[in-house]
């Protein structure tokens, strides 16, 4: 599998942009902005299929357009980010402009499938060295934030009171977030990125609740999934994307499920024992 | 020295006025109930004295320098926590999260800054809620792990916005009892603000009662009274005592606990429009 250049390049990209996915998508979760990462992938959609309009590398139009939604987002203030209707009307206005202009550019009919649901086998090798450098820019940008990031996202009036500027973060995470989802959109594509950025990040903190161990985890489980997908879609021939959605919906519902032998419901058992003789309630034959 | 000093402080907020030409001292080791109708100003003042509303005129005074923002001298239990409950982050994460907080890098804690986690952890008796995850605590442990926040970088002064709301009489009892003896313990200054009077009787040395953009601080003697309570709700009030216990009635009717029928208990929902209220 490995000896075909394109299998390589594909899970090069993948395990770059699942890196990114990984951590930032944390992040995203908990601080319940998911919604608006989905949004922000939308949004990229106009951007990629406004840059074949004018001959440029879609990736650039995702990227552009991604960044200057997000800090729209970020400056119109935490409130309006979580806003439901807002955002769904952005994203479904976006995804028109999109038809919009391949409507104008029909010759790339399959260039709006890989976009809309990626094709991480079409990557080219000079995009990974892309894909890496961006990569590079929103992991150092999230480190560099990430303390009073999370002090924002736990407690946000005292990290205000404390001296945070809650709409400073808010931009700049939701910058590193535009970022991390044009790169997504590469393997996945712009309609599933939930898959890589909020499935691996929402199952990691499922099943632990520390900060550290909870990235760790998300990045493991971003890229076990990215890898794991592609090589899916080699033996089987079917799309990688279908793979990887599959594998991150399956993860989160194996992590959601409840445990069977947690001690707590051990105790819970102990109790309803205790509480089965209950002879007051069953009426008593003479 | 005073703690908290108001010199002819006048607050507004969108327009409107919640404090006109307030002056007031808070002492050092006071513990003093923040009490008044809805809208009367409880958290503006406590965010005013965090320097996140400036006065529109006069000057206020936090541990002899002016109220500005990043002090870490003030620990601070916001009001709106509804996302809480929804968060899978372990307590101990979530207390840890606020140590250093404002500082720029990654959030990895150094042996001292465990240490300080663990102290406000041990100081309000959550050392057990450190392993679990905040969407299985109740609401009282909650309560405990944000006072435990509010306490991390020694604070002299312990702004507590609503501590009791959504809890039931036995948790707000425990509350009372909790911020009293840390008050005592640490040798702090506590506000403690709060719908009624009666969960704080035995704890309070002083009363603050906000109304109608006045404010009178002093013993619950002084302050609770009908002619007090009359000019700060501007209507009038008669002060009834039975058992112990303190009602404020307006007419017929209990006026604190009018005010406060329409708040609902929890939820990000429920919370924001009390704020909005208090504002």
């Amino acid at each position: 599998m490995l000896d075909y250049d394109f299998m390589r390049t594909a899970f090069a990209a993948a395990g770059v942009v699942a890196v990114v996915s990984g951590a930032v998508g944390y992040f995203l979760v908990l601080r319940g902005q998911t919604f608006a990462g989905h949004a922000l992938a939308h949004v990229g959609f106009t951007g990629a299929t406004g840059a074949f309009l004018v001959g440029v590398a879609p990736l650039w139009g995702l990227v552009l357009t991604t960044v200057a939604a997000g800090v729209g987002m970020g400056l119109m203030g935490e409130r309006l980010a979580q806003r439901d209707v807002a955002i769904g009307l952005v994203l479904s206005l976006a995804l028109g402009f999109g038809l919009l202009f391949l409507h104008f550019y029909t010759a790339f009919a399959t260039q709006a499938t890989a976009l809309l649901f990626g094709n991480v086998l079409a990557v080219e090798t000079g995009t990974v060295w892309t894909l890496a450098a961006l990569g590079a820019v929103s992991l150092a940008a999230l480190a560099a934030i990430s303390r009073p990031l999370l002090f924002a996202s736990v407690q946000p009036e005292l990290a205000e009171a404390k001296g945070v500027s809650l709409r400073l973060y808010s931009v700049l995470f939701l910058a590193i977030v535009a970022l991390a989802t044009a790169e997504c959109a590469q393997i996945v594509g712009v309609l599933l990125v939930f898959s890589l950025m909020v499935g691996p990040a929402a199952t990691a903190q499922r099943v632990t609740s520390g900060v550290g161990t909870g990235i760790l985890l998300s990045v493991a489980l971003a890229l076990a999934e990215a890898w794991i997908g592609i090589a899916l879609a080699f033996f089987t021939d079917w799309p990688s994307s279908f793979w990887i959605t599959a594998l991150s919906a399956g993860a989160y519902l194996l992590a959601a499920l409840p445990r069977p032998a947690w001690p707590r419901q051990a105790s819970l058992l102990s109790h309803q024992a205790l509480d089965q003789p209950a002879p007051s309630l069953t009426p008593r034959k003479r | 020295m005073s703690v908290i000093e108001f010199r002819d402080v006048h607050l507004a907020l969108g327009g409107r006025p919640v404090l006109s030409g307030v002056d007031l001292n808070v002492g050092a080791r006071e513990f003093v109930g923040v009490l008044g109708p809805n809208g009367a100003g409880k958290t503006t003042l406590m965010r005013a004295v965090l320097g996140l509303v400036p006065p529109s005129r006069g000057a206020i005074r936090v541990l002899g320098r002016p109220a500005a923002r990043g002090n870490p001298a003030v620990g601070y239990m916001p009001q709106l926590r509804g996302a809480i409950a929804s968060m899978r982050l372990s307590g101990w994460d979530f207390v840890a999260g606020v140590v250093d907080g404002h500082r720029l890098g990654l959030p990895f804690l150094g042996k001292a800054a465990r240490a300080e986690v663990d102290r406000a952890l041990d100081l309000v008796g959550a050392r057990d809620l450190a392993r679990r995850p905040l969407t299985e605590t109740s609401g009282g442990e909650r309560q405990r792990l944000l006072l435990a926040q509010a306490l991390i970088g020694h604070p002299r002064l312990l702004l507590l916005d609503e501590p009791l709301i959504s809890l039931d009489p036995h948790h707000q009892r425990a509350v009372v009892e909790l911020a009293r003896s840390l008050q005592g313990e640490l040798g702090i200054t506590v506000l403690f603000s709060a719908h009624e009077l009666n969960p704080l009787l035995g704890a309070l040395d002083r009363v603050l009662y906000l109304g109608r953009s006045q404010a009178a601080l002093g013993t619950v003697d002084e302050v609770i009274t009908g002619p007090v309570l009359s000019r700060l709700y501007g209507s009038a009030i008669d002060v009834v005592r039975v058992n112990g216990r303190i009602f404020v009635m307006s007419g017929h009717h209990d006026a604190e606990r009018d005010d406060h029928r329409h708040d609902a208990p929890d939820g990000r929902c429920g919370s924001s429009g009390a704020h909005a209220h208090h504002a």
